[in-house]
C-alpha cells in the first residue's frame, strides 16, 4: 500500500526494502530449533503434535523464553518414559512476538494447520485475552502457566499459575500479620493485570483497614522512575505493593536502590518479579525485599530437586527454575496426565477427565479444581536472599482453593 | 519548595539521559540525514559491553571495569555503525525510507544476536561502589549514579563542540553537512567524512548504553525504549544542531518530571508527545535553526 503511493520507480525499490525487512524478521523468529511444523492430526501416526506459543522475541522474550524452556522439558521427560498414550509428543514451536494480535493469530495456525491436540502458552494478561476467543471459537485447549489477576475462568484454558487469592490476598495477609503495615503505596504498570489487581487490593485495604496512601501506574516499558520513587517517598508508606513487569521492572528497583532505599527503611512485595528477574536486576539492589508466588527454587522436597537439577542439566548451570517457569513444566505434565487418565487427546474428555486430577509437582501436590480449572496451590511469601535466591518465609497451611471470582470473600462484591 | 528542587534535579537527570542517547543521533540523523533505527541497538551493544568487561574483570575490579567501558563501548559500537554504514548504508544515501527501513531489520537482526550470545534474559550490570546510593542537600536527593550520567553528558558535549569547532576533521564534517558538492569541489573528502561521522555517532550511542546500564536494565530489547525519545530531542532540537539538541532535552526532561508530579507517568509521556505536535506545528524546523543560503535544502 505504501509502496503504491510513490509511483512506479521508487514503489518498486521500496517494495525491495520492504521485502529485506519481512525477510529479516522471518530469518529472526524462524531460528528456533523445532518450530517445523507437523500438519497430521494430532493422534494420526505415532506422534501427537502439541503447541508451545510464547514470546520469543521482542520485550517480553526475557521472561518467556525460560517457560518455553521448561516446557520443552517437560515434553522430553514424558517422550523418554515412552511418551502420552504410546505416542511420542512433537512440540510445534511458535514466537507470539511480544505483540497480542499475533499470540491470536499463531493459536489460530497452531490449531488448524499444525492440529495441535494442545497449546501451552502466553504470558501477559493481554496475550491472554487475545487467544481467549480464538480457542474457545475452535474448542481447543490452552494450558495459561502465569499468575494473573482473576476474574476469568473460560471453559477451553486450564490457568496452572497463581490467581488472585492464592496470591495477592496471601501476600496482603503478610503485609498485615507480620510487618503491621498500615499504609500501602501501590506502583504498577499500566495495563490489565496491575490494574485489575490495585482494584482488588483496594477494596481488601477497604474491609481490612489498610490506608492506601498512594496509587502510580507507568507505562509498560518505562525506563524512568525518579518521580515516582519521588512520590512515594512524600507519601512515607509503610510498604509499597509491586506489580511493574517486563523491562521497567528492573529499572523500578535500580533507581528504588539508588534512591538510597533498601528493604529496612522501605519494604516492597512484588508478585512480578521472580529468580529468573532478579538475576537481571542485580541482587545487590533488591536483597531483602519480599515477593508473593507459590514456588521457589529453593522449595524444599527431592521432587524440586529432581526438577531443578534437570533443568540446569539442559539449559545451564546458571539458569535458575522460578514460579512460572514451575508453572509451565507442570502444565504439560498435567495435561499429559489427563490425557493418560482419558485414553484419548480429545478435548471434551481431556477436560473432564481432568477434573481433580492431581499430580506432584515441584510445589508440592497440586489438584485441578473442576469447576474454573485453576489449580490448587500453596502461597509462599519469600524474601531474597544476598545470592539471588528466595527464602519462604511464610506459607499457607495447605494449597488453597482457587477462586478466580473471589466469591467467598465478603470485601470482593462489586469488583 | 522541596518538590521543586527534588523535581528539578529529576528534570535534569531525564535530560542528561534524553541527551545521551540523542547525541550520537545528531550526527548521524542530524548531519547525515540518516534514519538509522539500529541506533537503539548501538545503545544496546555499548550496555552489553560494559557487562562483558564486569564479568571478564570480576567483581573486585568494578571501578576499573566501568572505567575501560566507556571507551570500549564507544569503539564497539562505532566499529559496528562503521559495518552498517560501509554494507548497507552507503548504498542507501539519500533514499529515507528504503534506510528506515533496511536500518529496523538491521536492528531486529542485532537483537537477536544479542539473544542468541547472551541469552533472552536481562544480565545484571552493578554500578561500581562509588556511584552507589547518594546525598541529600537542602531535602534534594541527588544519587551519584544520576550525577555521574550529568557529568558524562557534560564531558562528551564539551568534548563534541570543541571537536567540531577548533579541528580541521570537525570543520570538514560541518562543511560537508551545510553543503557537500561545495565541499567535495573543495577537495574534501566527503566519503570518508561520512565515514567518520557515522562512526563517532554511532560510538556514542555506545557510550549512551553504558550510562542507562546504571539505571535500567540490559537486555535485547532496550535499545527500543529509547530510540523514540532520541530521534524527538534530534527533531525538537532542530536537525543536527548541538545547542538545539541539549535545550530540546532539557526542555523535554522538565516537561516530564513536572507534568509526571502533577499526574501520572503514563500521562506525562502523552502530555510531552502533545507538547511536541503543538511545538513542531508553531516552528517545524525546530528550536535552533541553521542560517544558510544555499540552494541545497
Amino acid at each position: 500500500m505504501i509502496c503504491r503511493i510513490l509511483g512506479p520507480r521508487a514503489g518498486r525499490r521500496c517494495l525491495a526494502a520492504v521485502g529485506v525487512v519481512l525477510a529479516v524478521a522471518v530469518a529472526g523468529c524462524g531460528s528456533d530449533d523445532s518450530s517445523t511444523s507437523a500438519s497430521t492430526s494430532p493422534d494420526s501416526g505415532d506422534t501427537i503434535a502439541v503447541g508451545v506459543l510464547h514470546s520469543l522475541s521482542s520485550f517480553m522474550a526475557i521472561s518467556e523464553v525460560s517457560v518455553k524452556d521448561a516446557e520443552l522439558l517437560a515434553i522430553d521427560e514424558i517422550n523418554a518414559a515412552g511418551g502420552v498414550l504410546g505416542k511420542q509428543l512433537k512440540p510445534v514451536v511458535e514466537d507470539g512476538q511480544s505483540d497480542w494480535p499475533t499470540f491470536a493469530e499463531k493459536a489460530q495456525k497452531l490449531i488448524s494447520e499444525d492440529k495441535v491436540a494442545v497449546t501451552f502458552g502466553g504470558w501477559t494478561s493481554a496475550s491472554r485475552k487475545a487467544m481467549l476467543p480464538v480457542f474457545e471459537r475452535n474448542k481447543a485447549l490452552l494450558y495459561y502457566p502465569v499468575q494473573y489477576e482473576g476474574l476469568e475462568a473460560s471453559p477451553y484454558i486450564f490457568y496452572t499459575g497463581a490467581t488472585t487469592n492464592q496470591q495477592i490476598i496471601p501476600g496482603l495477609e503478610f503485609l498485615k500479620e507480620e510487618l503491621k503495615v498500615k499504609t500501602l503505596f501501590l506502583v504498577g504498570s499500566d495495563y490489565v493485570f496491575p490494574r485489575t489487581a490495585n482494584k482488588e487490593i483496594k477494596a481488601w485495604a477497604k474491609a481490612n483497614d489498610m490506608k492506601i496512601v498512594g496509587e502510580e501506574y507507568s507505562p509498560l516499558g518505562n525506563t524512568e522512575y525518579a518521580t515516582t520513587i519521588n512520590k512515594v517517598k512524600k507519601a512515607n508508606p509503610d510498604a509499597v505493593f509491586q506489580t511493574i513487569n517486563g523491562d521497567s521492572n528492573v529499572a523500578f528497583w535500580k533507581q528504588f536502590s539508588n534512591a538510597g532505599l533498601d528493604a529496612k527503611k522501605l519494604p516492597v512485595i512484588s508478585v512480578s518479579t521472580a529468580e529468573d528477574e532478579v538475576r537481571g536486576v542485580g541482587i545487590k539492589n533488591i536483597v531483602g525485599q519480599y515477593v508473593a508466588w507459590n514456588y521457589y527454587q529453593t522449595t524444599p522436597g527431592e521432587r524440586n530437586a529432581k526438577f531443578v537439577k534437570a533443568y540446569k542439566a539442559k539449559y545451564g548451570s546458571d539458569r535458575v527454575t522460578d514460579d512460572p517457569i514451575e508453572a509451565g513444566y507442570v502444565a504439560v505434565h498435567l495435561w499429559a496426565k489427563a490425557v493418560e487418565k482419558a485414553g484419548t487427546t480429545d478435548v471434551e474428555k481431556v477436560k473432564q477427565a481432568s477434573k481433580g486430577l492431581t499430580y506432584d509437582a515441584p510445589e508440592g501436590k497440586v489438584t485441578v479444581d473442576g469447576s474454573n480449572q485453576h489449580i490448587y496451590k500453596t502461597a509462599r511469601i519469600g524474601k531474597l536472599r544476598p545470592d539471588g535466591l528466595i527464602d519462604t518465609v511464610s506459607e499457607s497451611d495447605e494449597p488453597i482453593k482457587p477462586d478466580p471470582f473471589l466469591k467467598t470473600y465478603d470485601w470482593a462484591e462489586g469488583l | 519548595m522541596d518538590v521543586i528542587f527534588n523535581q528539578l534535579f529529576v528534570g535534569l537527570s531525564i535530560a542528561s539521559i534524553l541527551l545521551l542517547v540523542a547525541l550520537g543521533l545528531t550526527f548521524t540523523f542530524g548531519q547525515m540525514n540518516v534514519i538509522n533505527m539500529a541506533h537503539g541497538e548501538f545503545i544496546m551493544a555499548g550496555a552489553y559491553t560494559t557487562y562483558v568487561l564486569q564479568t571478564a574483570f570480576g567483581t573486585g575490579l568494578l571501578t576499573l571495569s566501568f572505567g575501560l567501558a566507556l571507551p570500549a563501548a564507544f569503539l564497539v559500537a562505532g566499529t559496528l555503525g562503521l559495518i552498517l554504514e560501509f554494507l548497507v548504508i552507503r548504498r542507501l544515501y539519500g533514499r529515507p525510507l528504503d534506510t528506515l527501513l533496511v536500518t529496523w531489520g538491521v536492528g531486529l537482526m542485532l537483537q537477536q544476536l544479542a539473544r542468541d550470545i547472551f541469552g533472552a534474559q536481562n544480565v545484571s550490570v552493578s554500578a561500581p561502589g562509588v556511584l552507589n546510593g547518594g546525598m541529600e542537600i537542602a531535602g534534594v536527593s541527588l544519587s551519584y549514579s544520576r550525577l555521574f550520567i550529568i557529568a558524562i553528558v557534560a564531558l562528551v558535549v564539551v568534548v563534541i563542540a570543541s571537536y567540531m569547532k577548533r579541528t580541521p576533521a570537525g570543520r570538514r564534517m560541518r562543511a560537508v553537512m551545510q553543503n557537500r558538492s561545495l565541499a567535495s569541489v573543495s577537495g574534501v573528502r566527503t566519503r570518508r567524512v561520512d565515514r567518520t561521522t557515522f562512526f563517532i555517532g554511532s560510538g556514542l550511542a555506545g557510550v549512551a548504553g553504558v550510562g542507562i546500564s546504571l539505571l535500567g536494565a540490559v537486555g535485547p530489547t532496550i535499545g527500543l525504549n529509547y530510540i523514540i525519545d532520541a530521534f524527538l530531542v534530534v527533531i525538537v532540537g532542530g536537525l543536527g544542531q548541538l545547542r538545539g539538541a541539549i535545550l530540546a532535552a532539557i526542555a523535554l526532561g522538565m516537561a516530564n518530571s513536572f507534568i509526571e508530579y502533577g499526574t501520572t507517568a503514563s500521562v506525562a509521556k502523552a502530555g510531552v508527545f502533545l507538547l511536541i505536535v503543538l511545538f513542531l506545528q508553531w516552528r517545524p524546523q525546530g528550536l535552533v535553526v541553521q542560517a544558510r543560503r544555499g540552494l541545497a535544502s
